[in-house]
């Protein structure tokens, strides 16, 4: 039953990706290693999608993968998958507020997950690099000849202008999209 | 009940004008929360984003649990969330059927193309600001570099990671990344 499965998928998404939207990536990474719900190429064009649109990004992110796999009842269960976990901790958490923000517990907890948190999301913008660039994500299908210039290039001084200049990330999405139209990708 | 409904109504608002996610809200949540309506003052809402930091979950969901939840209660929490993500819903709905729609179309596929190079652009400026946060010393740079590379190669459940980082925390490197 796809609509249990994909409450329980994200309700896993919301009870363990600490650190707010972006780090909900990596989840829905393994996802597509793991269900045909979505394709890592679509997993890129959810995260422009959820980066431009209004809204928390982790939801955007929920209700798009939701409709890729079961349309727009996927897409609702999906997010409220995401959020349950949310209210119920929050609620807990509401309790015992001051306790809970000031154990030491809890900072030593995430004095560890915080670095790990890094690691995951840059181990899925690798994948997503590799994509971008190779037309495939595992390291393990490589291939030099597939290797595009273009994208190379295009990822590069988008790089170094995400840097330099504070941009809302839509320009810089809108701006590579349309490098990629004039320079047929 | 009107109260309810003017959770509700706020956070629906709130959800569907502001771009950027749950740090960019803060602004907004300040103007709607703060001034307009008084349902807290700016430290608190500063307790419950650090919070909604260190739980897991969405920033912006925790944030608005929290809220609701202190003016009424479980149920208010339950509306103030629900606002939150009732506009993202319809949009991202929307751009889903267009999108689906699209793709038959050469151009949209070189479009989506350079958008997916910007996105692993974007991922990696966001690493490095998250790196210079989280990784303070040696102990924290092995946790980051080892479960990137142990991700990367094998296909194990991020969970997994966030468990045995969390108890890493407690054991080993017992806070000292403070900001």
């Amino acid at each position: 039953m796809i609509f249990i499965q994909l409450f329980f998928e994200f309700f896993k998404i919301g009870l363990f990706a600490v650190g707010g939207g972006l780090a909900t990536i990596p989840f829905l990474y393994a996802l597509t290693d793991k269900y045909t719900w979505f394709t890592k190429e679509i997993l890129g064009d959810m995260i422009a999608i959820a980066e431009s649109t209004p809204g928390p990004i982790g939801v955007n992110m929920a209700t798009y993968a939701g409709i890729n796999a079961a349309g727009v009842l996927g897409g609702i269960v999906a997010t409220l998958g995401l959020i349950f976990p949310s209210i119920v901790i929050i609620i807990i958490v509401a309790k015992i507020f001051q306790k809970f923000k000031d154990n030491k517990y809890v900072k030593f907890a995430f004095s560890g997950i915080r670095p790990a948190v890094t690691g995951l999301i840059a181990a899925a913008g690798i994948g997503i690099l590799l994509l971008a660039l190779f037309g495939d994500s595992s390291w393990k299908n490589l291939n030099l000849s597939d290797f595009s210039v273009k994208a190379a290039i295009l990822f590069i001084v988008t790089l170094i202008l995400t840097n330099k200049i504070k941009l809302h990330p839509v320009v810089f999405i809108l701006a590579g999209g349309i490098t990629g139209v004039i320079f047929s990708f | 009940m009107k109260e309810l409904f003017k959770l509700f109504t706020t956070f629906a608002k709130i959800g569907g004008i502001t771009f950027g996610g749950g740090i960019a809200m803060l602004p907004m949540l300040e103007r709607e929360l703060v001034e307009k309506n008084g349902w807290t003052d700016e430290n608190e809402l500063l307790d419950y984003y650090a919070i909604g930091q260190c739980t897991p979950g969405l920033i912006a969901i925790n944030v608005a649990t929290f809220v609701g939840y202190k003016r009424k209660g479980v149920i208010g929490g339950i509306f103030s969330t629900l606002g939150m993500v009732f506009f993202p819903i319809i949009i991202i709905s929307i751009i889903a059927y267009f999108i689906s729609n699209m793709l038959q179309f050469e151009v949209v596929g070189h479009f989506l193309n350079g958008v997916r190079v910007v996105v692993a652009a974007i991922i990696c400026d966001a690493v490095y600001t998250m790196a210079k946060k989280s990784v303070k010393n040696m102990l924290t740079f092995v946790i980051a570099a080892l479960t990137l590379v142990l991700s990367f190669f094998l296909s194990l459940s991020p969970v997994l990671f966030v468990v045995l980082s969390a108890l890493a925390g407690v054991f080993i490197v017992k806070g000292g990344v403070e900001k």
